[in-house]
C-alpha cells in the first residue's frame, strides 16, 4: 500500500532477496531483545532496557538499503533490527548493555546509546529528534567537500518525537539545503504512555512533507514488503538528488517503552488490531508462502541467532567493568583546556 | 590603521577560511548581508560556499554543526545574539558538550556569541551567557577583553578539537581598537596581569575590564596602585594566575557583567576561598549586574550592570575591611 505519487527513481528493488535479507536481521533482533530483557529480569541489567517489537520490519527494511562506509545511519531505541543490518556487531549490543568496558561506549553511556560516529552511526542523545540535524551536518559536510557522491542519510524517529521543535528544525533545515536524508518516522501509536491523539492534531502525519515542501510516503509497517518498498522509493529519489524524503511506518509496539513498562494503557482491541500484527510472524509466513524460505530455512535462520546472542552475552558478562580509578576522566579532548579541578 | 574588535573577529575568520579548508561559517543573514553587526563582511563575496545564511533554527544549527564536525570539519556558528543560543542549548550542552566523552569522536565546533549589553538593547540582547555554558563539562568558554584576544583567541577556538563557546562582547565591537593584529599570543588558557599593583586585585574578564580599568586609574589618584587579572578563558580558569595576584594584594574584588547567582564571579570566590584562604587580608569581593533582567531604557541599564564608578566603590569597600 506504499502510496507514491510520483514514479520510483533508481533502481528496481530485488523484493525476495532483500526480504531474506531484512528478515535475517529482523530474527537476530528479535533474538538478542528477548534475551537482553531476560538479563533485565534477571537483575542483571543496570539502566534500561528498550525493546523493537513490532518494529523490527520498518527498522530493518531501511538499513538493509544502506551501505555501510558510504551511508550515514542515525537509529534510534527501537531499531536494533537496522543497527543490525547496518553492520553493527551484536556483541557491541552485548557489551553495552552489559558494561563492558570494550563496549564502543566504555562503560560512558548504556543501553540504546551506543554508537560509531566515524563509521557513519551517530551515537542517539536521549533528546528526541536531536539526531536529524546531526545527519544532516554529516551530509552538508560530505556535500561542501564534494565528497556527498550519491550517499544518503537516514534517521529514526516515532511518532512522540515529531513534537519536538528540533524534529521541525531539522526537517525544514535539510528541505531548505535540499539533503540527500530520509527521516523515517515509526508510528507506533504510542510515546510512552501518551496516544497520538496527545501527541498531534493532523491527520496523517505524512501530511507532514507538505508543509516543508519534501516527498513523503507512508508504508505498513507490520508488513515488511511494504517497508522494504517504501524505503526503496525514498531511498532511490534522495540519492537522486530530490532532497529529504520522510517515510512513516504504521505499527504498534508490541512492548512496554521499555522492559520496566508493561504498557497496560494499550488496549485488547488495539492489540487485536491489524495495527498490532507481529511484523516478524508476518514476514515469516510471507518468506514460506512466497517460498523465498522454506519452514527449515527459518529455524536455521533462528537457531543460528540464538547461539549468536547466547555467545555474545556470554562474552560480554564475562568482560572487564570500566575501573573508575584508572578512568580517563577527562570531557575535553585537548589537554591544554582540561579543568583540573575534579582531578583527586 | 586602528583596528576594532569586530574587524579583529572579521579578520580572524577570514584568516581560518583562508588557510584551511574545512573552516565554514553558518548562521543567520551572514552571507551577502554580511551579519547582523557585519562581523563577516565581505567574506560571502569570497568563500560563497562556506559562508551559508541558516534558517532561525538554532537547535539544527548547532545539530548541523556538530554533524559536520564528525565528518572533520571546522563549522563556526554565528549566534546573532548570545541569548538566542539558548534555542540551541539543548545541541550545544548535550551533544556537542558530551560528544567526545561519548564517542571518543572529538567535536570541534566554534559558536560564536555576541555578548553583553549596550544601551537600549533590552533583556533579550543583552545577555552573557559565559556561565551557564561553562558549567557543562566537555565546553571551552573564552571571553576576550582586547583586540588582539578578540583574533588571536578565535583562531585558537577554531582550531581547538572541542566545542567552544566564544563571548565577543557587542560593546567593545566599535569601542576598541588596535593598531595592529597580534602575529603571537599568550595562549588562550591563560589568564594575563592587564595591569600591575599591590593594594587589590580585580579579576574579570570581557567588557568588565575596560571599567576596572578606569577605576584603577580613579583611585590611583588616590594613591592605590589596583592589579587586574583578565581571566581571558573562564573555563578552564587559570586560577595559578589569579592566585599568585591574591598572593601580592591580599584583596580580592571579582567583577562579572553576567547575572549575580552563581556564575563565574562565584566560582573565581570559591576557589580563591578553597585554595587561598590564607593569602587573604580581607573577604573576597564580588560584583555583578543585578538579579532582574536586563532593563531597556539607558538610564536603567547602566545601574543594572558594573560600572567603572560601582567597581571603585566595591574597591574602596575592599580596601578598607
Amino acid at each position: 500500500m506504499a502510496d507514491i505519487a510520483t514514479q520510483s527513481t533508481g533502481a528496481e528493488i530485488d523484493l525476495p532477496e532483500a526480504f531474506q535479507n531484512a528478515f535475517r536481521w529482523m530474527v537476530l533482533a528479535r533474538t538478542f531483545e528477548d534475551k537482553i530483557a531476560s538479563v533485565y529480569r534477571a537483575g542483571k541489567i543496570v539502566g534500561g532496557v528498550y525493546v523493537g517489537r513490532g518494529q523490527e520490519a520498518f527498522s530493518a527494511a531501511l538499513a538493509v538499503q544502506l551501505n555501510r562506509g558510504k551511508d550515514i545511519y542515525a537509529p534510534l531505541i527501537r531499531d536494533m533490527a537496522g543497527r543490525a543490518a547496518f553492520g553493527e556487531p551484536v556483541i557491541d549490543a552485548a557489551r553495552t548493555y552489559l558494561g563492558s568496558a570494550k563496549g564502543s561506549m566504555r562503560g560512558r553511556d548504556g543501553n540504546i546509546h551506543r554508537g560509531s560516529p566515524r563509521e557513519g552511526v551517530p551515537a542517539m542523545i536521549s533528546h528526541l529528534g536531536a539526531m536529524i540535524s546531526v545527519v544532516g551536518g554529516m551530509l552538508f559536510a560530505r556535500r561542501l567537500r564534494g565528497e556527498l557522491e550519491n550517499s544518503v542519510g537516514a534517521a529514526c524517529i516515532g511518532d512522540g518525537a515529531t513534537s519536538t521543535g528540533s524534529v521541525h528544525e531539522a526537517l525544514n533545515l535539510a528541505a531548505i539545503e535540499k539533503l540527500p536524508l530520509v527521516v523515517a518516522i515509526a508510528n507506533n501509536q504510542f510515546a510512552y504512555s501518551t496516544p497520538t491523539s496527545r501527541q498531534f492534531a493532523c491527520k496523517d502525519l505524512v501530511d507532514r512533507a507538505i508543509g516543508y515542501g519534501i516527498e513523503g510516503i507512508n508504508v505498513d509497517g507490520t508488513d515488511l514488503a511494504d517497508c522494504l518498498q517504501g524505503f526503496n522509493k525514498a531511498l532511490s529519489r534522495a540519492r537522486s538528488g530530490k532532497g529529504p524524503q520522510l517515510v512513516v511506518g504504521k505499527l504498534l509496539r508490541l512492548a512496554g517503552h521499555g522492559e520496566h513498562d508493561d504498557a497496560h494503557y494499550i488496549s485488547k482491541q488495539m492489540r487485536a488490531s491489524s495495527l498490532g500484527k507481529d511484523c516478524l510472524a508476518v514476514a515469516r509466513k510471507r518468506m514460506i508462502a512466497e517460498n523465498w524460505g522454506s519452514e527449515e530455512d527459518c529455524k536455521v535462520l533462528e537457531e543460528k541467532a540464538i547461539e549468536e546472542v547466547e555467545n555474545a552475552i556470554l562474552q560480554a558478562s564475562g568482560e572487564e567493568s570500566p575501573d573508575a580509578y584508572t578512568h580517563d576522566w577527562n570531557a575535553c579532548f585537548s589537554e591544554r583546556f582540561r579543568d583540573t579541578q575534579s582531578d583527586p | 590603521m586602528s583596528i576594532t574588535y569586530l574587524e579583529a573577529i572579521r579578520q580572524a575568520q577570514a584568516k581560518a577560511l583562508a588557510d584551511n579548508p574545512n573552516v565554514f561559517i553558518y548562521g543567520q543573514d551572514i552571507g551577502a548581508f554580511g551579519g547582523a553587526f557585519k562581523a563577516t563582511k565581505g567574506l560571502f563575496e569570497k568563500y560563497p560556499d562556506r559562508v551559508i545564511d541558516a534558517p532561525i533554527s538554532e537547535d539544527a544549527m548547532i545539530g548541523l554543526a556538530v554533524g559536520a564536525a564528525i565528518e572533520g570539519m571546522r563549522p563556526i556558528i554565528e549566534m546573532q545574539f548570545a541569548d538566542f543560543s539558548t534555542v540551541g542549548f539543548n545541541q550545544i550542552v548535550n551533544q556537542a558538550a558530551t560528544h567526545y566523552w561519548r564517542t571518543n569522536v572529538p567535536c570541534p565546533i566554534t559558536v560564536r556569541l555576541p555578548s553583553g549589553g549596550t544601551p537600549g538593547s533590552g533583556p533579550f540582547h543583552s545577555q552573557c551567557m559565559e556561565a551557564i555554558y561553562a558549567h557543562y563539562p566537555g565546553i571551552i568558554v573564552m571571553t576576550p577583553a582586547t583586540v588582539e584576544d578578540a583574533y588571536s583567541m578565535l583562531l585558537e577556538a577554531i582550531y581547538t578539537d572541542d566545542p567552544v563557546i566564544f563571548c565577543e562582547h557587542k560593546y567593545l565591537y566599535y569601542h576598541l581598537k588596535a593598531d595592529s593584529l597580534p602575529k603571537q599570543s599568550l595562549p588562550a588558557e591563560s589568564a594575563r596581569i592587564t595591569r600591575s599593583g599591590r593594594h587589590a586585585t580585580v579579576i574579570t574578564y570581557s567588557a568588565m575590564i575596560h571599567e576596572a580599568l578606569l577605576a584603577a586609574d580613579s583611585l590611583h589618584d588616590d594613591g592605590y596602585e589596583i592589579e587586574i587579572v583578565d581571566l581571558r578563558c573562564v573555563k578552564p580558569l587559570d586560577i595559578d594566575t589569579v592566585l599568585g595576584s591574591v598572593a601580592r594584594t591580599g584583596r580580592a574584588l571579582v567583577v562579572g557583567e553576567a547575572f549575580p547567582w552563581g556564575g563565574v564571579t562565584a566560582e573565581v570566590i570559591s576557589r580563591i576561598a578553597s585554595e587561598g584562604f590564607h593569602l587573604l587580608d580581607a573577604p573576597p569581593a564580588k560584583l555583578n549586574a543585578r538579579d532582574t533582567p536586563i532593563p531597556y531604557h539607558p538610564d536603567l541599564w547602566r545601574y543594572h550592570r558594573p560600572t567603572a564608578s560601582s567597581i571603585k566603590s566595591a574597591i574602596q569597600k575592599l580596601l578598607k575591611d
